[in-house]
């Protein structure tokens, strides 16, 4: 009696109906489009269609009031290199992005081992950790901004002069700002991400006498690394393309000190220079950044995994 | 699908470039001034755009004319950072309301871009043409053709608080009438010793605020900020440099709030009104706040030794070139110019008037500081300085002018040609 495996090949196999066979691959790969075409066309209206409007922009002599007046490869790409905010902007940018990413991971991480295990005031702190998420960028920076106000500021105990008065404080006080805006979302990711290591490791590893240290490093720390790979992207992304709270705690002071990258396109495009080209020019080398970026990130993340 | 979605592509993308570079409707209306020198009240539907700080004036003057009028104008305020912005994507699609105020440093700018329609013949058709505030007419002139008329007159002062001056022994009626007398008298507030109450402030990161506030003080002294075209920086004059070492001293003296450093703009006129500062250039349209709070005192911005001036500011207002209705958008204009709204409605309001011959008036009677006001406007030495670049070279964040007063207020004082070249070299792109 044949095996049902060698009967199923057979059919598969069987030049009988090509007709019919031919029509039935058809269906899946049809069904396959039909389930993808929704999503597909929502990256083509909002990311494929302005990514190739910016890209013909980036090569086009753009005014914001003017409209387009024809092509001129490669001069705004020649004068967006030439900016004098350009590189203070870009290591202004990075220097950001570091510190914020590993602040804000390193406490995110602290927060959630810390709300962990259930006890009597785990679900108070966790609320109260999660709840500054709830809040939009924009208005807990203007929240921050009324704080760090001498003339309205509470924290006067501090005995800081000037929080945002020196590139130093400034930095500092936008890190603060952002440290409290996102830590408990991270929290957050990453308590899923604690919880779904299986209690029968921390219950073998005890067995075998490790000491909470050891579990820490040996089974906690590589069975989250999914979960901070995440927020590592989540964080490192966002941080590069930081614009409201330095638009509205420093407006790039003081002395152009805090000036981001995408605050440099939003002064190209509409505040200075009115020149949607160069702006343009700019954001395609930020995509491009980025993309080299995200790609190394996923490619350090698979290999780990692997 | 491969045909649908290269055919789905190339609509969108036809649609968005047409969306973004349209021309609008410009050129097929009717020239305002055919309509002589009132336009047309025919019952039409206009819309108006103005920035969020002049929403008080523009809200009165809407009201007042839609109380009066056929035509019904239909106000909208738009944030004062996302103007711009708004402007410029409107601009780029043809979508322009039929008429739009803009910050009067930014009208050369916007008239070159050609964002107005040509009003040369209707302006020249008011009997009353050149008593209309000429610094606004003159931002809004480009080679030779009028597109702009003032919409509500932003003018710098000086303010002092009357109670702090009792308190340290000064005049509470006298306010500085030299550079180094408002040096003194904020010092003499500082000397005070008070909690948190200084002798002055000013927006140490902003370049706006001082531009407002300090080009005052350049022109009392009888010297200038730029070249006549706008296109060179004359910020390190004797003048300029007496205004940076004023200032720097102050705060060598620890007579400027600590807030100063960081100002941006967006705090920048509270702390006065909250009481704790003694003397500071502020901007007139706020007296009537500002009075609700302290007993301000008012006087025009003096320069070193002596005169006086003011920053005219504020907005002017045009028909935009995408408009349809051009000669029901004049009528409003030409409202706008006359007696009944700037005597009835901005006067009334404790808003400057735009007009020299109507300084005077029954409403500024009432409050002798209005008059000091409207008269620092009509003074020769007050302007509205005019460059295309304007903003990139003063008001942007990062500008080379916020550099250069930064430099010479908390640090190297010996920076001053390098950054006035800077500024220069914006001006002149």
């Amino acid at each position: 009696m044949a095996s049902p495996v060698s009967t199923l090949e057979q059919q598969r196999s069987s030049p009988a109906v090509p007709m019919r066979g031919s029509k039935r691959r058809r269906r899946p790969r049809l069904t396959g489009w039909a389930y993808a075409a929704p999503t597909a066309l929502f990256v083509l209206i909002f990311f494929v269609v302005p990514v190739v409007l910016v890209a013909r922009m980036s090569v086009s002599d753009w005014g914001l009031f003017t409209g387009d007046r024809g092509w001129n490869a490669p001069e705004n790409y020649q004068d967006v290199m030439d900016d004098r905010l350009l590189w203070p902007a870009v290591w202004f940018t990075i220097k950001y992005t570091v510190v914020t990413t590993v602040i804000l991971l390193g406490l995110a991480l602290a927060l959630a081992l810390l709300v962990q295990e259930s006890s009597r005031w785990t679900g108070i702190l966790r609320s109260s950790f999660l709840v500054p998420s709830a809040l939009g960028l924009a208005s807990a920076s203007l929240l921050f901004y009324a704080l760090y106000s001498p003339q309205s500021s509470p924290l006067g105990f501090l005995g800081i002069d000037s929080f945002l008065g020196t590139p130093s404080s400034a930095l500092w006080s936008t890190v603060a700002l952002i440290v409290w805006r996102f830590a408990g979302f991270y929290m957050l990711l990453l308590l899923v991400g604690l919880q779904s290591i299986s209690g029968d490791v921390y219950e073998a590893a005890r067995l075998d006498g490790a000491s909470r240290l050891q579990t820490f490093r040996h089974i906690t720390l590589p069975l989250l690394k999914p979960s901070l790979a995440l927020c590592a992207i989540l964080c490192v992304t966002g941080s590069l393309l930081a614009f409201d709270q330095f638009y509205i705690l420093t407006k790039g002071g003081p002395d152009n000190s805090t000036i981001t990258i995408v605050q440099l396109v939003y002064n190209m495009a509409f505040y200075g220079q009115n020149n949607l080209g160069r702006a343009a020019a700019l954001s395609i080398l930020i995509l491009a950044a980025l993309l080299v970026v995200n790609l190394l990130q996923f490619r350090g993340l698979r290999g780990r995994e692997d | 699908m491969r045909r649908i979605l290269s055919a789905a592509l190339a609509g969108l993308l036809i649609t968005g470039l047409a969306a973004c570079g349209g021309d609008g409707d410009k050129g097929t209306a009717a020239p305002p001034a055919g309509a002589g020198v009132d336009g047309v009240d025919d019952g039409s539907e206009l819309t108006l755009w103005t920035r969020a700080p002049l929403e008080l004036q523009a809200k009165a003057l809407v009201e007042a004319y839609n109380a009066s009028h056929k035509n019904q104008v239909e106000l909208t305020i738009v944030p004062n950072d996302d103007y711009v912005a708004k402007v410029g994507a409107a601009a780029g699609s043809g979508d322009l309301p039929d008429l739009f105020a803009a910050d009067i440093v930014y009208v050369p700018n916007w008239t070159k871009s050609g964002l107005f329609f040509d009003l040369t013949e209707s302006i020249g058709q008011l009997s009353y043409a050149d008593k209309i505030n000429q610094g606004h007419v003159q931002a809004g002139t480009y080679e030779g053709k009028k597109y702009v008329l003032p919409f509500v007159l932003d003018l710098s002062v000086v303010f002092w608080n009357k109670g702090l001056y009792k308190e340290a022994g000064l005049d509470p009626e006298k306010g500085p009438t030299t550079l180094d007398e408002f040096k003194q008298q904020a010092l003499a507030v500082q000397k005070l010793g008070k909690k948190d109450v200084y002798g002055t402030y000013f927006g140490g990161n902003c370049g706006g605020c001082n531009v407002f506030t300090w080009f005052p003080m350049v022109w009392a002294s009888g010297e200038e900020v730029m070249d006549p075209a706008g296109t060179k920086s004359l910020l390190n004059g004797p003048a300029a440099q007496k205004v940076y070492s004023t200032w720097r001293e102050l705060q060598g003296a620890g007579a400027i709030a600590p807030g100063s450093k960081d100002e941006t703009g967006a705090t920048w006129v509270a702390a006065f009104q909250e009481g704790k500062i003694g003397v500071m250039p502020y901007p007139a349209t706020l007296l009537p706040t500002a009075s609700k709070t302290v007993d301000v005192g008012v006087t025009a911005i003096p320069g070193v030794t002596g005169g006086g001036s003011t920053f005219v500011g504020g907005d002017g207002i045009g028909i935009s070139k995408d408009s349809k209705k051009t000669q029901q958008s004049w009528n409003f204009m030409s409202w706008l110019m006359s007696e009944a709204a700037q005597v009835e409605v901005l006067a009334k309001n404790n808003s400057s008037v735009a007009r020299t011959d109507l300084v005077d008036n029954q409403y500024s009677a009432k409050d002798p500081r209005v008059v000091t006001i409207n008269k620092a406007a009509a003074s020769p030495q007050s302007k509205t300085p005019v460059a295309v670049n304007f903003q990139q070279a003063f008001n942007a964040p990062g500008s080379p002018w916020v550099t250069l007063l930064r430099n010479q207020v908390y640090g190297d004082a010996g920076s001053l040609e390098k950054d006035n070249e800077a500024v220069t070299g914006v001006l002149g792109q």
